[in-house]
């Protein structure tokens, strides 16, 4: 076993990161003109550090695979950003930010990576704001607030229901200014599928041109990752329809260990599932627990007639309903933490309360609000998401409860990274939602954009300038290399293997086939049986993909079956290194419900003594099994609790 | 329900493109019109005998949320940038808004800024170009004063998000008779022009989007309004009419700045 050293500067949790601030290297504005650094990811991680480092004056080539950096995947979050201003006088705090995230995140997040992050938070309001970005203001001018899951203040910032949208256009705005300028260079329709690792450092990547089909080589002295999530192992999530493992999961296998796979966040809040043609979820944002009730038929017999449609939500009496968050978590009601709503959720629907013709959804109810606030306040904090649920499912829900039901959403799991966000391979750093490090085993609502800003605006400039100040000698690695030669040929059997498979069936077809093993068995709830027998299955599968998948078209062209194709053979891999993660961490924590470990009224059961650690997996070779590291997390600023939401 | 689908199929941009006849059985109307595409190209992969010819091959087409933020799809639909659906993107497009045994025309965006790449997939950079020459606000990370020193009015902060919400898809462009990228420029100006933190900058970005608008072969406004009609965010064409005026007040100050340098 590895010694992981996570390099958290010393002295008390809140001199942490301006000690390491005054006393990191520096590199001279000179010298980082010498420097490539290569960006793999624009969305609100990749983008705010390729436009600071432009800034700069690093030489910036900044990756995606969409036709432009505006449509990465943040682009569709909803419900807003945490800051710990206080601008609410309701009593918060930076410390209470950093309590909040790491008590939500059950207690399995590094404190000093927690810290800094509720620390910088107040600076990306201010960066943003001076962007131009119209947040959602209060008559007097300033800044409002609303409320998120497993939080008692009002710390959220927002614009309408297009958060993620405002946040990432500023970043992609800044991005667009260093593009101008010549510092930024864009590579956008490029999908990395390998990491070039040359005397144990990262030097440089292997992408394809998704429209020539050509295998590109790219160089430079520090690799950034920041591709985002990786719920698609699912199949079905609420993550685009790209989003993809593919350059974590290269990364891994050349070295950089993996943090926590098992942990995958599952929105307690998302539209149900309408047949087998569907290709992904919508989430509906978990700001709608601020002002909606969640609820199910007290009585079995009124949630069959559901089910038949013999009658309507609206008939059910008041007292015919049960509010069951309110009923069970008293003091946060509907705004518990999504691990917790999303599991009372699966718990009333297992129990027969469900609705919807599948039995597999509960209300979300406007019915007080509209009546409290009126309709116009509720179309002006949520029209867009009203009107995104009319347009799928053809209900409106001004008049009708929505219906919704728990989706996978957001994987706190990810590479594993140091205080300094660097991988286990020297110069090769993660950031952003592919990253491990901020969430613990599950996050909170509003967290992530902070995350995502704060490692790139804040945080990496300043951590890669300590790792480039040693490598000013390193020069220029040209890409005929040998480590560049090898690894494009990895690539190039890769592709070529799987274009002359040549079999029966389609890629989607097993992509599905995957999702169903990994949520019923590493999905809302997990147990030894479950998860010996899915690792069995994803073996199985994977075999048949590799004989029997039938992909299309031609490799030197725009051929999206083979992009796809790509994607899905990476996934049965860190499906079943999720799985084996699963099995292994005996203990029920955040999103990670193990139902072997449990309290007498169903919440999660940690186990402190055994399982304080953060598992770091280390790819030992093709079809070997990954050998476990072992982070220990200390907690020397707040008492290990178990999660109270009553 | 079963359609018939005439879909423009083209193998990449120098070669000629076609109108191709397919049809589709069993479309369940909750799909949406992206997820009723998946389920063609299923059916193509199944009955393609190892034919690399394009016309029986997967429809390339451009998407990626799926929830219609991102700005990724677009597809001309019967005539229409989005489809007969008003205020959705594409990919938000749901089925039962067809009937049983209609058919569905479904073309790539035409404009000459937005060459093709693929089937229905166009490439849009030159929108990118137009953002790099002034859809920004010259800030550096780092220097930002704190983020309520400035009160800013609620109208103007909701009329600013209102041009905001602009997800670059192009459809403006596609519908406008004369390939015009008003509406996303005047989006995007208008978004700062209403907030103080845009104004320092106003007069350089209202002039060097404009320029570079022309440049990449955008054509003229000439106030038909087609692309409010056809804009998935209904993006005002007030917006337009905001832009004009900031662009006049920028010609203004050159024409002043012109007279006191020539003065002396
Ligand atoms: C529907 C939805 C709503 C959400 N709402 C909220 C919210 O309200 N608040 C909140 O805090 N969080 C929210 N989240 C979570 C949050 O949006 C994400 O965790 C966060 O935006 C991730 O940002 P990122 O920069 O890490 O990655 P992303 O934004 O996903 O960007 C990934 C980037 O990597 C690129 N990329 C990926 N793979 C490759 C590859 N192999 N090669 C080249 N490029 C690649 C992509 O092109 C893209 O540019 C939401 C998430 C979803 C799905
Ligand atoms: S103005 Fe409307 S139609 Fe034009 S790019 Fe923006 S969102 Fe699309
Ligand atoms: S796929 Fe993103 S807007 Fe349609």
């Amino acid at each position: 076993m590895t010694k992981l050293d996570a390099k958290i500067p010393e002295g008390p949790l809140h001199n942490k990161w301006s000690f390491y601030k005054s006393n990191c290297n520096l590199v001279s504005p000179a010298n980082k003109k010498k420097f490539d650094i290569i960006v793999v990811g624009t969305g609100l991680a990749g983008a705010s550090a390729a436009a600071s480092l432009g800034e700069l004056g690093y030489n910036v080539k900044a990756f995606c695979y969409q036709d432009s950096p505006r449509r990465a995947h943040s682009i569709a979050a909803q419900g807003g950003i945490n800051a710990a201003k206080n601008y609410q006088n309701d009593g918060d705090s930076v410390y209470r930010l950093f309590y909040d995230t790491i008590k939500g995140g059950d207690y399995r997040a590094r404190e000093g990576n927690v810290y800094r992050l509720a620390e910088v938070s107040n600076s990306i309001i201010d960066q943003c704001v001076a962007q131009g970005i119209p947040f959602a203001r209060d008559y007097g001018g300033l800044l409002d607030n609303r409320s998120f899951g497993g939080a008692q203040v009002s710390r959220t910032f927002y614009a309408r229901g297009q958060t993620g949208q405002q946040l990432l256009l500023g970043a992609y705005s800044s991005l667009s200014r260093q593009v101008a300028k010549g510092t930024v260079k864009l590579y956008p329709r490029q999908e990395m599928l390998n990491l070039v690792v040359a005397d144990g450092k990262a030097r440089g990547i292997i992408t394809r041109n998704l429209i020539t089909g050509e295998i590109e080589k790219h160089s430079a002295h520090a690799v950034i990752l920041a591709t985002g999530g990786y719920g698609n192992v699912f199949f079905l999530s609420t993550n685009a329809m790209g989003s993809n493992t593919s350059a974590i999961w290269q990364a891994y296998k050349k070295g950089a260990f993996f943090g926590n796979p098992c942990f995958t966040q599952i929105h307690p809040t998302c539209i149900p599932v309408h047949g087998e043609q569907q290709s992904k979820l919508t989430l509906m944002s978990e700001s709608l627990r601020n002002d909606g009730r969640i609820w199910v038929p007290k009585n079995k017999e009124d949630a069959d007639k559901l089910k038949n449609k013999t009658i309507t939500a609206n008939s059910i009496k008041e007292e015919d309903r049960d509010y069951y968050l309110e009923r069970r978590y008293p003091a946060f009601g509907n705004l518990v933490p999504r691990d917790v709503a999303s599991r009372a959720a699966k718990e009333r629907c297992d129990a027969g309360f469900g609705v919807n013709n599948t039995g597999l959804a509960v209300y979300l109810d406007f019915e007080n609000s509209l009546k409290k606030l009126g309709k116009h306040v509720i179309e002006e904090r949520y029209g867009n998401l009203f009107q995104m649920y009319e347009k799928i499912v053809d209900v409106n829900p001004y008049e009708n409860p929505m219906m919704i039901y728990p989706a996978v959403h957001y994987t706190m799991g990810g590479l594993w990274v140091d205080y300094n966000l660097m991988t286990t391979i020297p110069g090769c750093f993660s950031m952003g939602e592919c990253n491990f490090s901020d969430h613990g085993a599950n996050r909170l609502g509003a967290s992530a954009l902070m995350q995502g800003l704060a490692d790139g605006y804040f945080v990496l400039p300043y951590t890669l300038g300590e790792y480039l100040s040693k490598e000013l000698k390193t020069p220029k690695l040209s890409t005929d290399n040998n480590s560049f030669v090898e690894s494009e040929k990895e690539v190039k059997t890769r592709i070529e293997k799987l274009m002359s498979i040549k079999g029966k069936h389609t890629v989607d077809h097993f992509h599905k086939l995957l999702g169903k093993i990994m949520w019923e068995n590493c999905g809302m709830g997990r147990n030894e049986a479950g998860l010996v027998k899915g690792i069995e299955l994803i073996k199985e599968l994977k075999k048949e993909f590799w004989k029997d998948v039938k992909i299309t078209g031609e490799t030197t062209e725009f051929n999206t079956e083979l992009e796809k194709a790509d994607r899905l053979a990476n996934y049965f891999e860190l499906g079943e290194l999720m799985m084996t993660d699963a099995l292994n961490r005996k203990e029920s924590c955040g999103g990670h419900f193990r139902e072997e470990y449990q309290t007498q009224e169903g919440e999660a059961l940690r186990d402190d003594e055994n399982f304080t650690h953060v598992a770091a997996w280390e790819f030992s070779g093709e079809d070997k099994t990954a050998i476990l590291n072992k982070e220990n997390l200390e907690f020397k600023d707040i008492d290990l609790k178990q999660r109270n939401y009553k | 329900m079963n359609l018939t689908l005439k879909i423009w199929r083209q193998k990449n941009a120098k070669t000629k493109g076609k109108f191709v006849t397919y049809k589709i059985k069993n479309v369940s109307e909750d799909s949406s019109f992206l997820e009723m595409l998946d389920q063609l190209n299923e059916q193509l992969i199944s009955e393609n005998q190892d034919s690399v010819a394009f016309d029986k091959c997967p429809v390339a087409f451009d998407h990626d949320c799926r929830e219609g933020i991102c700005g990724m799809c677009g597809l001309y639909i019967n005539g229409r940038p989005h489809g007969p659906d008003l205020g959705i993107t594409t990919c938000q497009l749901h089925m039962r808004k067809f009937k049983d045994g209609d058919t569905i025309v479904i073309e790539p965006w035409r404009a000459k800024p937005f060459p093709l790449i693929k089937d229905l997939v166009v490439d849009r950079s030159s929108f990118d170009k137009i953002i790099q020459a002034g859809g920004f606000v010259s800030i550096n990370t780092g220097s930002a004063q704190d983020a309520n020193a400035i009160l800013i009015s609620k109208k103007n902060a909701d009329l600013s998000m209102d041009a905001a919400a602009c997800i670059g898809c192009g459809a403006c462009v596609a519908t406008c008779k004369n390939a015009s990228a008003m509406l996303f420029v005047a989006a995007k100006v208008s978004q700062f022009a209403l907030l103080p933190q845009g104004k320092v900058e106003a007069v350089e970005r209202v002039k060097n989007m404009i320029s570079t608008m022309d440049e990449l072969g955008f054509g003229n406004c000439t106030n038909t309004y087609a692309c409010e009609v056809e804009c998935p965010k209904l993006i005002s064409v007030t917006n337009i009419a905001r832009l004009n005026r900031e662009f006049i007040h920028a010609k203004v100050i050159a024409e002043k700045e012109r007279q006191i340098s020539g003065g002396f």
